[in-house]
């Protein structure tokens, strides 16, 4: 039987190899390993430095950069409140100290029972129907404090 | 006959619940067995109605809205086939105010058409633009650019014909079209509506790009919080491959060119031009310090014309209908027609296309309608978070280019955000300066140091701790992060801090119970 962790080497290696022919291929790769695990296992930045011929600072540095990846699993659902202009001229701010509130969780972090990840977003380009979020991928406008509750309790179910 | 629906699968109607309307309309045409279709269009961009639903009548497209789920059986017993009356009833969607009076030039056929049918974009004039230029040289459609007068829709206005010539005069074995659709701004929305609404006038407008200065590969580089643009955009473009729009031979052409898509990773300053070239190398999107142009050394180093989405959809129509038809509208040194935002805290929010020159007063009260809130408007941020705050003052400023940076504001991509007069100008400027701190890129110490330093220093000001004084450190440290910072994140966050400043003084010293309070203890 194989071990998780060359369970999650092979499972990388297959997905470096598919995307490593494309002119600059860093962040398709690191794109595809978060959607493969949930995360990007820290034990693949190695593995692509070795593909790509880079060093492995080098694919560091490019993870650490962008908001997006994650070094570990985020909660079972990710909320994304929009904390930007557009969505704080509609209540946005009250919104989002709201949802730190009834989740207990501050930017960043996820619910001690691992239900939910809450994370700031600037701009889902809903700005014309704000406050807006995403929950799992699935766009909301006109987010209220109803609706917000909803959710909270939802997500936890 | 076959009657027609549309629901649109804009994001923006989709997070209003368009998903589950199209999904009541499709079980009730099965449950009803009637004869009717339903077509996922884009938005139209009203978006108070959305979701919109709109019905094909033998006088035109029918309108009603904001229709939720449950209100679908009503409106088929009701006879919404046939266009008729009821409470939500738009009437004709044509002759709707808010779309009868604007210019639809880019956006013609958002919201009309189904945004993945090849069939509906040709019958809708496209790839017109395209086989005219096919019929012309690469430095004749250049010309066609240059004398529309378009210029950068991404924010900083460059001529679009002078950057494209740049790189046709530029020697180099491959050579590339990168579209900036990296739209981070906060209040803007006009390149997820044509990337969800009419894809194909993108990669219209990009093959056009291709030919015109020799370049055989484009890239898209957009959101990773646009899921559904993405979608979209990918879906057209199998469609435009397996149809010869795209590939070794553009409509049956000497001409090769394709596109793919790539997805950002959550960062705001890969929006900057060099940053995203750096970004689709597969770096750290630091920018670069210019020159060299992207024009000469742009992406893997090679000659790249990099445009904002709406800049390179444009292009068809000017190619289709002429370089003087399209330059015809406007005022000033800004020609043709601008694709308005309007968001936040307003009535009427949408998108609204029109030639330059409208006043940001007519923009906000009449077109947009003033708050949703129904309070007083306080401030218009127009341009994004790097954009001035206007106060009502102001609101006689025509849009146009020129217009605004001589009241040192910018349009930049064209997206208003309203307030109301519940909104505190020192949080904003705060607001700003944390967000510039947070998406900085590092490489320059302007914008790096000078947005966290910002912060603190308004925090002072927050705390009456001798505002005046900081006030002057405020104003100071703006300046050298405007004139100091390598490009626009630090270069106009200053923009935001010293409109909100200069406009709103009030919001920026204790209030006065507090002063007295002051002055007595002393």
């Amino acid at each position: 039987m194989q071990s998780a962790s060359t369970d999650i080497a092979a499972r990388a290696i297959g997905i470096i190899d598919q995307l490593k022919g494309k002119e600059g291929p860093l962040l398709p790769i690191l794109h595809e390993l978060q959607d493969e695990f949930g995360y990007v296992p820290q034990e693949t930045l190695p593995l692509i430095a070795t593909a790509l011929n880079i060093s492995r600072a080098e694919v560091h540095g490019v993870f650490t950069f962008y908001h997006d990846f994650r070094d570990h699993p985020a909660g079972r659902h990710v909320l994304k409140l929009c904390r930007a202009e557009a969505c704080q001229s509609m209540g946005g701010a009250a919104l989002a100290d709201r949802a730190r509130q009834l989740l207990g969780v501050d930017w960043h972090g996820t619910t001690p029972d691992g239900a939910v990840t809450l994370e700031p977003v600037y701009c889902l380009g809903l700005c014309a129907c704000a406050p807006s979020a995403m929950l799992d991928g699935e766009v909301i406008g006109r987010l209220n404090a109803d609706t917000l509750e909803e959710i909270a309790t939802e997500v936890r179910l | 006959m076959t009657v027609t629906f549309y629901v649109p699968r804009d994001s923006g109607a989709l997070a209003l619940g368009a998903e589950k309307v199209a999904r009541k309309f499709q079980a009730e045409i099965e449950s009803r067995n009637l004869d009717a279709r339903i077509v996922r269009n884009g938005s139209r961009g009203l978006y108070w109605l959305e979701p919109m639903v709109e019905v094909e009548t033998p006088n035109g497209r029918v309108a009603y809205g904001p229709v939720k789920a449950s209100d679908v059986a009503a409106l088929l017993d009701n006879g919404i086939a046939e266009g008729r009356v009821h409470p939500l009833w738009l009437g004709l969607t044509d002759q709707m105010p808010f779309l009868a009076k604007q210019t639809r030039l880019t956006f013609a056929r958002c919201g009309i058409t189904d945004p993945v049918s090849l069939e509906d974009y040709r019958a809708h004039d496209g790839l017109r633009g395209l086989e005219n230029a096919l019929k012309l040289t690469p430095a004749e459609i250049v010309a066609q650019v240059t004398e529309s007068g378009l210029r950068g829709r991404g924010g900083a206005g460059f001529p679009t014909g002078i950057k494209w010539k740049t790189v046709l005069d530029t020697k180099g074995e491959q050579k590339y079209i990168v579209c900036n659709a990296d739209e981070g701004d906060s209040g803007t929305f006009a390149d997820r509506m044509i990337m969800e609404g009419d894809p194909f006038v993108l990669i219209e407008g990009m093959a056009i790009a291709g030919i015109a200065v020799g370049a055989t590969r484009g890239y898209i580089y957009t959101r990773s919080e646009y899921p559904h643009a993405i979608a979209v955009m990918n879906e057209a473009l199998d469609v435009a491959r397996k149809a010869g729009v795209l590939g070794a031979s553009v409509l049956g052409s000497s001409y090769a060119f394709d596109i793919e898509v790539r997805v950002g990773a959550g960062a705001y300053v890969c929006g900057e031009e060099t940053a995203l070239l750096e970004s689709l190398e597969g770096r750290r999107g630091i920018v670069r310090a210019k020159p060299p142009l992207p024009a000469h050394k742009g992406l893997f180093g090679r000659p790249t014309v990099i445009n904002n989405v709406i800049s390179l959809a444009s292009v068809p129509v000017i190619l289709d209908r002429g370089a003087v038809f399209y330059k015809d509208f406007g005022m000033g040194r800004s020609r043709g027609t601008i694709p308005l935002q309007i968001a936040g805290n307003v009535k009427h929010a949408g998108l609204y296309e029109t030639a330059f020159g409208l006043t940001l007063g007519e923009i906000v009260d009449d077109i947009g309608g003033g708050t949703a809130t129904g309070r007083p408007v306080k401030a218009v941020q127009v341009g994004g978070p790097l954009g001035a705050y206007f106060p009502r003052a102001l609101f006689d400023t025509p849009f146009d280019y020129e217009a605004f940076a001589a009241k040192d504001g910018l349009i930049g991509h064209a997206g208003l955000v309203v307030f109301d007069d519940s909104v505190d100008m020192l949080k904003m400027a705060r607001f700003a300066l944390e967000f510039c701190a947070v998406e900085s890129c590092g490489k320059c110490t302007p914008c790096r140091i000078g947005s966290t330093r910002g912060v603190e220093v308004v925090d002072r000001i927050s705390a009456n701790i001798e505002p005046e004084k900081q006030i002057e450190v405020l104003t100071d440290l703006c300046n050298t992060m405007k004139f100091g910072s390598l490009c626009a994140l630090g270069g106009f966050t200053p923009y935001p801090v010293m409109s909100a400043l200069t406009h709103f003084p009030e919001d920026f010293r204790p209030a006065p119970s507090t002063h007295f309070a002051a002055v007595a203890a002393e």
